[in-house]
């Protein structure tokens, strides 16, 4: 496990970073909520959410249609939310920023128009053993249509990519290789500059899922030179329902539209439609404007706590709680890269995750327990299911303690 | 909302630690699989039916505790019974965890299995207290797979 040199840097006020979520002063089952599931959905704080509230109450209407002050202004408010995400991902131009609903819908982009543009029968699609179903689901739909076929880089035990498999794996019918940037299972931060690196050689493009990778790294997607990169606004305390694709504007540009209808033509007539660039193109019908607004607030609000304090931070408590739990018998954890973000996947002898998942929720500790959207990963690891406990920056040490006193309690309940 | 701590009681634990009637009847007359696909609980179910009666049962598979000891009591529970006493005490029970029907006066057929009606106030663990009954169902239908999905 790596840690980012935090030298120097001022740690996080927790408890008043607390204070901005009203969520966590509630109670189940008599006890206070401690709340380690942020890789399911993070948390917004206040500030996201009355920002949304504001542009409902006072400044609701649809963006790029007519003159009115009013319109104008939400599609202000709208585009400068689409600047604060091409910043936040380094980004060259807005125009490489499209909105989708989230991750999901942003892949089923990419496969439904650069995949039906650029995969032929006999084709191939490399895919990495960690994919969450979101990154699986579409191609394989995309190869059954097409007739291509699925390639999975592997993992080893630590649930670290084989990158040495790479070579043999990228041949010349490739054409696209997908993964994820941080494991939502695992936890492993993947090297995808170095496998970018490696694809682009071999002149095949890269879609990186960033879903698990965006609350907790600075990504910057020149340096890591992505063709596609995804992520979705809930996992960045930010609202569901929106979600980001960029990609090159070059793709994205040769790409054909995808749905059809309003905000996403120049001209239509019966005889000839013709479309908006990028990413207007991409973008039919009226967008889920507050999520917009509101992602756009969630950025202001991490940027401001900072991703390297962020980071500095949630490593801390990974590695807090590794230790801890690594050290009860009978407990393993799923996961062990060294470069990892703060997800904790175990499992634990004679014990199933549901039942943990159950346990631990009478004592107030919500965490996830079930396959998380990636059930080759169960299987690569001969499990059903796993607990996981995610951390976020407005997680402490005493949550902490508190998960850990109750799985000790879960497992003396069930000797 | 029941605090699920409350779900695992000592039968509950002590049936999921040493579940009854483990194993698999060969040749038996009927015959199931059950698959939750959303926690991966599977489970096999064999019978022997024999005038209208089940003679013997078992079960295999893995599951979570509620799972587990929901099949370890039910194959319990209906052998020596006449098939159609288990077919009403698979409808009894689907009612009572599904909050339809009251266990203090419209399951008689459930004894201790009554154990299980806290279930139905936590809807995602249902399925797996349904699941050995899905799968019965099932079986005596003469159907190869039950799924809770």
């Amino acid at each position: 496990m790596t840690s980012p040199s935090n030298i120097g840097l001022q740690p996080l006020d927790v408890q008043a970073i607390r204070q901005d979520f009203p969520l966590l002063s509630r109670v189940f089952h008599g006890k206070p909520v401690v709340y380690l599931d942020s890789a399911v959905s993070g948390q917004m704080p206040a500030h996201v959410i009355e920002r949304m509230a504001k542009y409902e109450r006072e400044e609701h209407t649809n963006v790029h249609r007519g003159v009115s002050t009013l319109s104008q202004e939400a599609t202000d408010f709208y585009e400068a939310a689409r600047e604060k995400v091409r910043k936040f991902l380094g980004a060259a131009s807005a125009r490489e920023i499209v909105w989708t609903r989230g991750t999901t819908e942003a892949i089923n982009l990419v496969a439904q128009t650069f995949g039906r543009m650029t995969v032929k029968e006999g084709d191939e699609i490399l895919l990495s053993a960690m994919e969450h179903h979101a990154d699986i689901v579409p191609w394989q739909m995309l190869a059954q249509e097409k007739g291509a076929t699925i390639k999975v880089i592997p993992m080893n035990d630590a649930g670290e990519l084989i990158l040495e498999s790479l070579d043999e794996l990228i041949t010349d019918r490739t054409k696209l290789l997908g993964v994820v940037h941080v494991s939502n299972v695992l936890g492993t931060i993947n090297p995808v500059k170095e496998i970018i690196a490696r694809a682009h050689a071999k002149g095949v493009p890269v879609l990186v899922d960033g879903a698990q990778a965006v609350p907790h790294l600075k990504v910057d997607v020149q340096d890591l030179d992505a063709d596609f990169y995804v992520f979705s606004g809930h996992k960045l305390s930010g609202p569901t329902g929106i979600g980001v694709l960029y990609g090159k504007l070059a793709l994205l540009e040769a790409m054909p539209p995808w749905h059809g209808g309003g905000s996403m033509i120049r001209s239509v007539s019966w005889e000839k439609t013709t479309y908006l660039p990028a990413p207007g193109k991409f973008e039919a019908g009226t967008p889920p404007i507050a999520a917009a607004i509101g992602l756009g607030a969630a950025i202001d609000y991490v940027t401001a706590l900072g991703l390297d304090r962020i980071a500095a931070h949630e490593h801390e408590l990974l590695a807090y709680a590794t230790e801890k739990l690594a050290a009860i018998p009978g407990l393993r954890i799923l996961g062990t890269a060294r470069d990892k973000a703060s997800v904790l996947s175990f499992v634990v002898d004679g014990i199933h995750p549901h039942d943990m998942g159950s346990l631990l929720d009478g004592e107030g500790v919500v965490v996830r327990a079930g396959h998380h959207c990636a059930q080759p990963v169960m299987t690569r690891f001969h499990v059903p299911a796993t607990t996981r406990a995610s951390f976020a920056y407005f997680n402490t040490r005493e949550e902490v303690d508190i998960l850990v006193s109750a799985v000790l309690k879960a497992i003396e309940l069930f000797k | 909302m029941t605090d699920p701590r409350e779900l695992y009681q000592q039968v509950i634990l002590e049936h999921n630690k040493k579940p009854r009637n483990f194993g698999k009847l060969a040749p038996c007359t009927h015959h199931a699989e059950g698959h939750n696909p959303l926690c991966g609980d599977q489970l096999d179910l064999t019978l022997v039916v024999e005038d209208g009666v089940v003679r013997d049962v078992k079960f295999e598979g893995s599951g979570c505790a509620i799972d587990v000891a929901s099949a370890s009591l039910m194959t319990g529970a209906i052998k020596g019974r006449p098939v159609a006493e288990a077919e009403a005490m698979i409808d009894q029970f689907r009612g009572m965890v599904r909050g339809e029907l009251d266990p203090a006066t419209q399951t008689p057929l459930l004894g201790k299995l009554t154990l299980f009606q806290g279930v139905k106030d936590i809807p995602s663990r249902v399925k797996c207290a349904i699941l050995p009954w899905a799968t019965l169902h099932a079986a005596l239908k003469g159907e190869e797979e039950a799924s809770t999905e």
